[in-house]
């Protein structure tokens, strides 16, 4: 019986030992996500990820992969808790030993509390409009990438955009500086003070203690200074706050521009009227009129594998910022694969050089429907920011529209702050900063 | 002085909100000596119940209606299941039930009705009262006087309850000895179940006061944090302990947010801005140790 049977049994062997080989040979590229949908800002971080993981699947669908390499993941939650975030990260660094996409906590204390363990472990940290700014400097930063923007650039943005609108000079003007009492709220004091030396106008400092939910006293002040603008650099229920109190005090929403993270619709819409003609800093527009963000919800919702549970969030400010960040991290890894071999994963250390090494230009944006999604960016050792360019939109009572083009803060007096800070950093930490001129 | 009143009078008004949130705190405390640490996740519940409940359709007034319900079931269900077991135990015990209460509560809620941040209109407009700016020049918000209108009528109401209806009387009778209450026949789960389903009447009408202001989210769950010093001030057992402790609180908070930074700037320099967040508290400690049960607290004799 055995014996009819030798030569059956025989091929479905070799079969399954090719198929299990072509299992192995399938890569896999792995991105750790450290996030959360739960807790005090959850619903952020629910558009935000869902966003990210909808683009890891749609590369999947859509183009079987990076050159056949599949886009995968694992979620840990953290509850934008640093403790958390930082056992997440302990959690799932074994897993991203041999093929490790970007890190996004979306979360500056996280950051912050891995940026050393992450240059260890040679797996790179990305905090796209977040995280430790002087990290932009990367001969003593190989591991983090403060992309994009930074809260520095992003209020020198903003001084840019109000000049223009005030006929090339702010001088003589007054401006008030909103901020939440935190590292946040504090790291654009530095921006603030440089540009008012240089462009002449004064800035008065008024900090908002967490969580900024009684802001009565701050804008009586405001009241009293009678500012020509206030620039706003909120965070979570002190935003809403912020809107309706500038309504109690009569102070026109149209004069207050805020930070990235008081430019979403979770940040206006609990403000009801209140917000209608405020104005925030943006490096991703809100909508679906971007090609990619329609194609996603035909091609991966299509398909059933769409990771938001409510689609109307689909095309909101957070949510496209998630794809535009899953957008440069793939580009990284594509960046990567042409370098350490095309159809293979990247390890930390290959994907960390792509992101040193990204060049995504209009064209590019263009070619896979991503325009407006991300500025121009390209980065290298001594820049690992790569733009510094945002866009002010201005909400209108029921969505965000952009009212100015790409706008790139003064990178000639802010970035020489970050040398000096990443320099005294790696003076306290013992860091041998690399010579940016001998990196490839 | 205009600018002073306008900050005295501001900080009166927000202090009357924080009070809103305070009084569900001393109900509880009332009836069971128990701090209840859920009281800021119960405000929560209650103003995301307002709202899941018109996303559903329903207008605001069956909305309310349908989250008083809600609230008064959560109050029987929090006696049932909770509490009554931990009848006769020490406070702290019930101390960290309340804890826990706190959590299931902050993450059943937005499992519910959903966790992004929503905008609640009461048909109140927080704008300035033109007649008062135009003649004083000064801020006063409608949507702040009508707060204080709200507090002051709960207060009263509350205040009467306790002290003129066999229940609160009842209520307090608990308050003093579980045990002594049971045994003269008072029905302890019944009266829990009342107290808890007031606690979340005061808890809904402070999640729709700041969830109109501030936007119904998570963060409703930290009002409670302006509630504490409150407490301490005006003692954990009185309703119009709550009321005084929280203008006191209110006026004192702004006050020193305003005036204190600029004298301490030019003492030592740098930004000494954003105190208010820890003001209240310092007040309250040194409050402590003259009046260590607030202004309208019972004191507390142990016989030796």
């Amino acid at each position: 019986m055995i014996k009819k049977f030798k030569p059956a049994i025989a091929a479905a062997a070799v079969s399954l030992a090719m198929l299990s080989q072509m299992a192995v040979a399938a890569e896999e590229q792995f991105f750790p996500m450290i996030d959360y949908r739960v807790g005090p800002y959850g619903s952020n971080g629910q558009s935000f990820y869902g966003g990210f993981i909808d683009y890891l699947n749609y590369v999947n669908i859509k183009e079987k992969g990076v050159n056949g390499v599949q886009m995968t993941y694992e979620e840990c939650e953290t509850e934008y808790n640093t403790s958390k975030g930082v056992e997440c990260y302990e959690r799932l660094k074994s897993k991203a030993a041999k093929s490790a996409g970007p890190i996004h906590t979306m979360s500056t204390g996280i950051s912050y509390a891995l940026i050393d363990k992450s240059a260890q472990d040679k797996l790179p940290l990305a905090m796209m409009g977040y995280g430790r700014t002087d990290a932009v400097d990367g001969s003593v930063f190989p591991y983090a990438f403060p992309l994009v923007t930074t809260y520095q650039m992003q209020a020198s943005a903003i001084i840019k955009f109000l000049k223009d609108k005030n006929g090339g000079s702010l001088a003589g003007k007054k401006i008030v500086y909103l901020y939440h009492d935190s590292a946040y709220g504090k790291e654009a004091i530095i921006a603030m003070n440089a540009e008012a030396g240089l462009n002449k106008f004064t800035v008065v400092q008024i900090p908002v203690a967490h969580p900024g939910n009684e802001q009565g006293a701050q804008w009586l002040k405001i009241r009293q200074e009678r500012p020509d603008y206030v620039v706003f650099w909120g965070w979570g229920v002190m935003n809403q706050t912020a809107l309706k109190a500038a309504q109690k005090v009569g102070f026109p929403r149209d004069k207050m521009i805020g930070s990235w993270w008081t430019g979403s619709e979770e940040d206006v819409i609990p403000a009801g009227e209140a917000a209608k003609g405020y104005m925030a800093a943006t490096w991703n527009v809100a909508g679906k009129q971007v090609p990619v963000i329609t194609d996603i919800e035909k091609v991966v919702y299509g398909a059933g594998k769409g990771n938001m549970e409510d689609k109307s969030k689909i095309g909101t400010i957070l949510y496209n910022r998630g794809v535009s960040a899953a957008v440069l991290s793939v580009e990284a890894i594509r960046k990567g694969q042409e370098k350490f071999g095309k159809g293979k994963a990247l390890n930390g250390e290959q994907t960390r050089w792509a992101l040193e090494n990204l060049n995504i230009t209009e064209a590019r944006l263009k070619a896979i429907g991503a325009t407006d999604l991300l500025p121009e960016i390209k980065t290298s050792c001594a820049n690992h920011e790569g733009s510094g360019k945002v866009k002010i939109q201005q909400w209108d009572g029921a969505k965000w529209v952009p009212v100015s083009g790409w706008i790139e803060g003064n990178k000639s007096l802010i970035h020489p702050l970050f040398q000096a800070s990443a320099k005294q950093y790696a003076a306290e930490k013992g860091i041998t900063p690399r010579d940016c001129s001998k990196e490839k | 002085m205009n600018f002073f009143l306008e900050v005295l009078i501001g900080g009166l008004l927000s202090g009357l909100m924080y009070a809103l949130v305070a009084l569900g705190f001393v109900m509880i405390y009332k009836a069971s000596g128990v701090f209840n640490f859920a009281q800021g996740a119960m405000v929560y519940l209650a103003a995301l119940s307002v709202v899941g409940c018109m996303e559903k359709g329903a207008p605001l007034w069956l909305a309310i209606i349908l989250a008083f319900v809600i609230m008064t079931l959560f109050g029987i269900a929090t006696e049932k299941f909770v509490l009554r077991k931990l009848v006769n135990q020490p406070p702290i015990a019930l101390f960290m039930a309340t804890i826990g209460l706190a959590f299931f509560i902050e993450g059943l809620a937005p499992m519910v009705f959903g966790s992004e941040p929503r905008a609640l209109e009461l048909g109140i407009v927080d704008e300035p009262i033109p007649w008062i700016l135009d003649n004083w020049n000064m801020v006063i918000s409608k949507f702040d006087l009508v707060a204080a209108g709200v507090a002051a009528v709960l207060v009263a109401t509350l205040a009467l309850f306790f002290q003129y209806t066999r229940v609160g009387r009842a209520l307090r009778a608990v308050a003093d000895d579980h045990q002594a209450a049971l045994s003269i026949g008072i029905p302890l789960q019944h009266i829990w179940a009342i107290v808890w389903g007031v606690a979340g009447f005061v808890a809904l009408v402070a999640g729709m006061m700041w969830g109109a202001r501030n936007g119904v989210q998570f963060a409703l769950t930290f009002t409670a944090l302006k509630a504490l010093p409150v407490l301490i001030l005006g003692g954990f057992t009185s309703v119009p302990g709550a009321i005084v402790g929280g203008l006191i609180i209110g006026a004192s908070e702004k006050l020193a947010e305003i005036y204190i930074p600029p004298v301490m700037q030019d003492m030592f320099g740098g930004n000494f801005g954003g105190i208010e967040g820890w003001f209240p508290y310092v007040l309250a400690l040194l409050f402590l140790l003259v009046r260590p049960e607030g202004l309208f607290g019972e004191k507390h004799i142990d016989r030796v």
